[in-house]
């Protein structure tokens, strides 16, 4: 038995502004996976080591701390220094000696270091002025990259657990429920159903047991901010779980963290273990008769166990396969007992509406989706990260003003939202709006938020086909019209790619999709061929110019690929003829060598070989 | 009989020897069928796959069907029934890395170690080379993760001259 602790909140803040305040000047070095995999941990601990040696130099406290992830992973190493208001950029370990001497001891800025405006050029201090921030508007992430999430009393010091303390005292769980409802939350995991209400369910049902669920398996590739925020803010889900196991009369939880997360589990970890110890979590929470435990549970890497049903299979120990619904999991759920399940995303939402109010967050998004949205901004362009914006902001305003634009100086082509279960946005959708409604009626998704872009070098069918791989491999192979209707769409889709299809092809495409939407049980199979039927929708010539042209107009398709000698350059050494592995250059000493295409495998080995560059790929 | 039953018995002893480190596991997570994932996570990360023979001795100490345990092993995609590498290397095809070329990554590395198709493991068992899933460091596609380090915005120059590093190593480990 873990021993009893009284917390008292107001006593817990005054000693954590201490502990924060006693840091001194702070050096945050940003530790989310992204940065981490720069060498975050190699610069951090070179600070470790010069702390104490400012620290006597100066009689000045400098800390080091190791945050989560700032968003802007494409320039990391980041390194902010907010008593100074200033960020660096790309900061590697070697320069860590020189930052302490020049900047940290004289307040001198180092150039080199600062972010630089690609257009202007103009080298940039502020972290507010750079407009990958300027353009967005941080609440569930407002703590990421600012505080360390490995110590409670840094979140505590933002007023971290007061509003759980507040519900605790003021609130009955129906109070809860309601301004959770009033607020109008809606899941943030990809079905956009109102928080406030799935509560209530689950409230009403009388049971001797109930659970509260987190799903954080983040199932779809190209997105991250689920990660995020584990990594960097892991106590703000604590407390929305807390509030919401409140609201709901239940007292254990479970966080189901997928297995590729390895530093976001290790971090929920330490934040439980400390918020136990505090008495935030665990018997009697502020005194109360409220009771709350939370367990982590790692997925094994299974996309369907982020779908509700299969999840809580997954909890049980079995194979991760969905159930029909009803009966819902607020009726039976875990173990046959009421279970609410939301995203995490969702729960980080929960404590600042208690605190800030529902209207407050009302006073973010549109008519009906409300409040601030984290989206991961991958691909092409030129800044990729994790962002967050108000709901209903234009897709043109996160490529452009966040996202700086296309890499490389490239034409945009598409956007991709939703993941597997999405569908792509084009030019026309500059204007869009991003939220639940205006996704919908365009026959894409909010889903989980992974924004990936992509250029005029995307292949837009061999990307229908990659998420078709992705999502065939993922059907549990429960239901008929998933296991078998994804598999025929995809030998479609490799065909179409492999130059071998023909145009009823499309057709029977758009059949299968449609049985395959209208006959799966779960929200795998149902949303499966969303990114096929977009793209047949928005780039229907480039399915043709694959099928009738014989040829891939953004020349990824290997199929298509033309390997060709020109005779003007080419002088005849035969040195391309004698590396083909599969004998397809004819050709004498000193005569035009020729490539025989029905023999060639496009391996490129001749490319290389050829001393006048005679020799070219192209469609 | 009396024999036959004290061989047996002599055998069971054996096994449990054998599978010391599994009784271990198994214990911790109290025998529950709830904890069943977790068991076969940690088996998997002493024994580097989860051997038969070690499922079947897991569902006989559980108390479940072997086909339950076999069932779960396979459904998930982290679990490998077959024999790892002593360097793993995994190459995300998530849509971001995906779009920005993790495939000609994943194909260098492959001709690279000398894998030949079907096959995701060298035959002296020193590279096991496989795809992914989103690791969550998109921004930093394509992603490759070598036995846990994460390496970003790779090219396939960049990882021949790593892999190149490790095959000296695993050469002078031999
Ligand atoms: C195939 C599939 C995968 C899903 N993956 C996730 C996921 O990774 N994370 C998530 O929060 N919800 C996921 N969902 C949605 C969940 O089933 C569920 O609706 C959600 O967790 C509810 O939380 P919310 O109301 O807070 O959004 C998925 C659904 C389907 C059908
Ligand atoms: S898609 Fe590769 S890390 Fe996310």
């Amino acid at each position: 038995m873990t021993e009893m602790v009284k917390a008292d909140i107001k006593k817990e803040l005054e000693k954590a502004a201490q502990y924060v305040k006693n840091t001194g000047m702070r050096v945050l070095v940003c530790s989310g996976t992204g940065c981490v995999a720069n060498g975050a941990f190699d610069i951090y601990d070179q600070f470790l080591k010069h702390d104490t040696d400012v620290m006597f130099k100066k009689e000045k406290k400098v800390s080091s701390i190791k945050t989560g992830c700032r968003g802007f992973c494409e320039q990391g190493v980041f390194v902010a220094v907010p008593d100074l208001d200033l960020v660096y950029v790309k900061v590697k370990p070697e320069d860590v000696p020189e930052i302490i001497e020049k900047t940290l001891q004289n307040g001198e800025i180092i150039e080199r270091l600062l972010y630089e405006d690609p257009v202007t050029g103009q080298k940039i201090q502020k972290e507010n002025d750079i407009n990958f921030y300027k353009n967005q508007t941080k609440a569930a992430l407002a703590n990421c990259g600012n505080i360390d999430p490995e110590s409670i009393d840094e979140y505590v010091a933002t007023g971290g657990y007061e509003a759980l303390d507040h519900v605790i005292k003021n609130y009955t769980p129906e109070q809860v429920c309601k301004e959770v409802e009033d607020s109008g939350l809606r899941g943030r995991g990809g079905g956009g159903f109102p928080t406030g209400k799935k509560w209530n369910f689950v409230r009403i049902n009388e049971a001797d047991q109930k659970y509260v669920i987190c799903n954080a398996d983040e199932g779809d590739p190209g997105a991250f901010m689920d990660c995020g925020i584990m990594e960097g803010d892991p106590h703000k889900l604590l407390e929305g779980m807390a509030i919401a196991a409140y609201g709901t009369g239940s007292d254990f939880g479970y966080i189901y963290v997928r297995a590729e997360y390895p530093l976001a589990v290790k971090r929920l970890r330490i934040a439980i273990e400390e918020a136990t110890k505090r008495g935030f979590l665990g018997e009697s929470i502020f005194g109360s008769d409220f009771s709350f435990k939370i367990k982590i549970k790692e997925g094994a890497g299974a996309f369907v166990c982020g779908e509700e049903t299969a999840l809580i299979a997954s909890i049980e120990g079995d194979r991760g396969m969905p159930m029909p619904k009803p009966p819902f999991p607020a009726n039976e759920g875990l173990f046959g007992k009421p279970t609410l399940i939301n995203n995490v995303e969702t729960f980080a939402n929960v404590a600042l509406i208690i605190k800030k109010g529902a209207d407050w967050f009302k006073g973010f998004g549109t008519e009906t989706s409300k409040g601030t949205k984290t989206f991961a901004l991958t691909g092409e362009v030129n800044n990729t990260g994790l962002i967050e914006v108000p709901l209903g902001t234009k897709l043109k305003e996160i490529v452009y003003d966040i996202g700086g634009g296309i890499r490389n100086n490239k034409k945009f082509k598409a956007v991709q939202i939703g993941g597997p279960s999405g569908g792509c946005l084009t030019e026309e959708h500059l204007d869009l709006p991003l939220d639940y409604e205006s996704l919908k009626s365009v026959g894409a998704m909010v889903g989980s938020g992974g924004l990936v872009v992509m250029n005029e070098d995307t292949c837009i069918v061999e990307v229908a086909r990659f998420f078709l791989q992705f999502t065939q491999n993922e059907s549990c192979g429960k239901c008929i019209p998933c296991r078998e209707g994804t598999k025929q769409m995809l030998h479609i889709l490799e065909k179409v790619v492999a130059g071998k299809a023909e145009l009823k092809d499309i057709e029977t495409l758009t059949e299968l999709a449609e049985v395959v939407r209208l006959g799966s049980l779960c929200g795998l199979g149902k949303t499966a061929p969303n990114p096929v039927l977009s793209t047949l929708k928005y780039f229907k010539d480039e399915y043709m110019a694959h099928i009738a042209e014989n040829r891939c107009p953004a020349g990824v398709c290997e199929a298509f690929k033309l390997i060709k000698i020109n005779p003007d350059k080419c002088i005849g050494c035969t040195k391309c003829a004698k590396v083909c592995p599969v004998n397809a250059i004819d050709g004498k000493v000193k005569e035009k060598h020729v490539i025989n295409q029905e023999k060639c495998i496009k391996c490129g080995a001749c490319l290389t070989s050829c001393p006048v560059n005679a020799i070219t790929e192209g469609n | 009989m009396v024999a036959e039953a004290k061989k047996n018995q002599e055998k069971i002893f054996e096994k449990h020897r054998k599978f010391c480190k599994v009784n271990e596991i198994v214990e911790k997570y109290k025998y529950e069928k709830q904890n069943l994932i977790a068991i076969l996570q940690e088996v998997q990360t002493e024994y580097r796959y989860l051997p038969e023979e070690i499922m079947t001795y897991i569902a006989t100490m559980m108390d479940i069907s072997p086909a339950a345990v076999y069932g779960v092993a396979t459904f998930y995609s982290q679990f490998s029934l077959d024999p790892k590498g002593k360097y793993e290397i995994k190459v995300c095809d998530g849509t971001a890395c995906h779009v920005r070329g993790s495939m000609p990554v994943y194909n260098a590395i492959r001709e690279k170690v000398g894998l030949q198709e079907g096959k995701f493991t060298t035959d002296d068992l020193q590279f096991t080379v496989e795809t992914v899933r989103c690791l969550g460091a998109c921004a930093l596609a394509p992603v490759v993760v070598i036995n846990g380090k994460v390496y970003s915005k790779m090219t396939a120059d960049a990882v021949k001259i790593i892999v190149d590093e490790l095959l000296k190593r695993s050469e002078n480990d031999n």
